[in-house]
């Protein structure tokens, strides 16, 4: 069997596509550079919507990439069960693009949060989490500066009981996120987002706080060569 | 030609930080009596025509399209005199 196929977008202001590829093939994918102005996912697998400053952020986070060229192939592809995962500003643009519920906002202390952090797996039934155990604690950097999830009340109703929020931000909310949330899935569970970077976590080279990162590259491979 | 402006504001439910940093700047800058600041954006769109009901209604949908992220935000719409 070929090797699975994983599309990075890189937007104008991407700036962890290179780091999302090489963990793409560090887990033994082929990496596909998707570019934002193309209307091709090129027969990708499945997507990985890296962070930076898409669009220097201009007017929000994500509300300009979320209407690329691409994403006009992307959402409905995402929307028909295509596995997809958005780390940092890649979660920003998911809930610009209304493939996530809710919105990242400003850090409530402000300041841009750059650190090592603890996170805990809370679903491990998602095409990206698969390989990770129930409750299983990880720790991803994270650098962000408006990363604080909000939904409404209803919102957050629903996505706790349906056991949505895929992470959750252990020893300390860095950035006031409601319920601690730092990542949630949709309701296929075909599409994760987070702000932490497991691509930052993948080799001790780069001098990473953990390789962690590594499972959510190996689930993603195994729900591709099982599907 | 018509100028119509678009004033996006946080939702009151939703923290507003920046608002709260500037609520805590300006006694330290010697103005009392302000108990609160949230802070939103203004767009300024200038129409090739006039702002009628037509225009109005497009100008509407830009800002739930684009200016406002309505999960998050309100708008609010006014025509420049």
């Amino acid at each position: 069997m070929s090797a699975a196929r994983v599309g990075i977008v890189t937007f104008p202001g991407t700036l962890d596509d290179q780091d999302a590829a090489r963990a793409v093939r560090l887990a033994g994918a082929e990496a596909v550079p998707l570019w934002h102005a193309d209307r091709d996912l090129r027969g990708v697998d499945a997507v990985f919507l890296p962070g930076g400053f898409s669009y220097g952020d201009y007017l929000r986070c994500g509300a300009i990439s979320r209407f690329a060229p691409l994403m006009d192939e992307l959402i409905p592809a995402a929307r028909g069960g295509l596995p997809v995962l958005g780390t940092c500003n890649g979660f920003q643009i998911l809930c610009e693009a209304h493939l996530l519920p809710g919105a990242l906002t400003r850090n409530a202390g402000l300041h841009y949060v750059c650190r090592d952090q603890r996170i805990r797996v809370e679903n491990t039934d998602t095409a990206w989490t698969c390989e990770f155990a129930p409750g299983q604690e990880i720790v991803l950097p994270i650098k962000h500066g408006e990363g604080r999830y909000v939904a409404d009340a209803a919102t957050l109703a629903v996505l706790e009981s349906e056991g949505r929020v895929v992470f959750r931000y252990a020893g300390g909310n860095p950035n006031g996120s409601l319920g601690d949330i730092a990542g949630i899935t949709n309701e296929a569970g075909n599409i994760v987002g987070l702000m932490p970077h497991p691509e930052h976590a993948v080799e001790e080279l780069t001098g990473a706080p953990s390789v962690d990162g590594r499972g959510f590259f190996t689930s993603i491979l195994k729900r591709l060569v099982n599907a | 030609m018509a100028r119509v402006i678009v004033d996006v504001m946080l939702k009151p439910e939703i923290l507003d930080p920046q608002g709260q940093a500037i609520a805590g700047a300006l006694p330290r800058l010697g103005f009392s009596g302000v108990s609160a600041v949230r802070q939103g954006k203004r767009f300024e769109l200038e129409l090739d025509g006039p702002a009628d009901e037509a225009a109005l209604s497009d100008v509407r949908k830009m800002a739930e399209t684009l200016l406002a992220n309505t999960v998050i935000e309100d708008f609010s719409i006014k025509v420049e005199e």
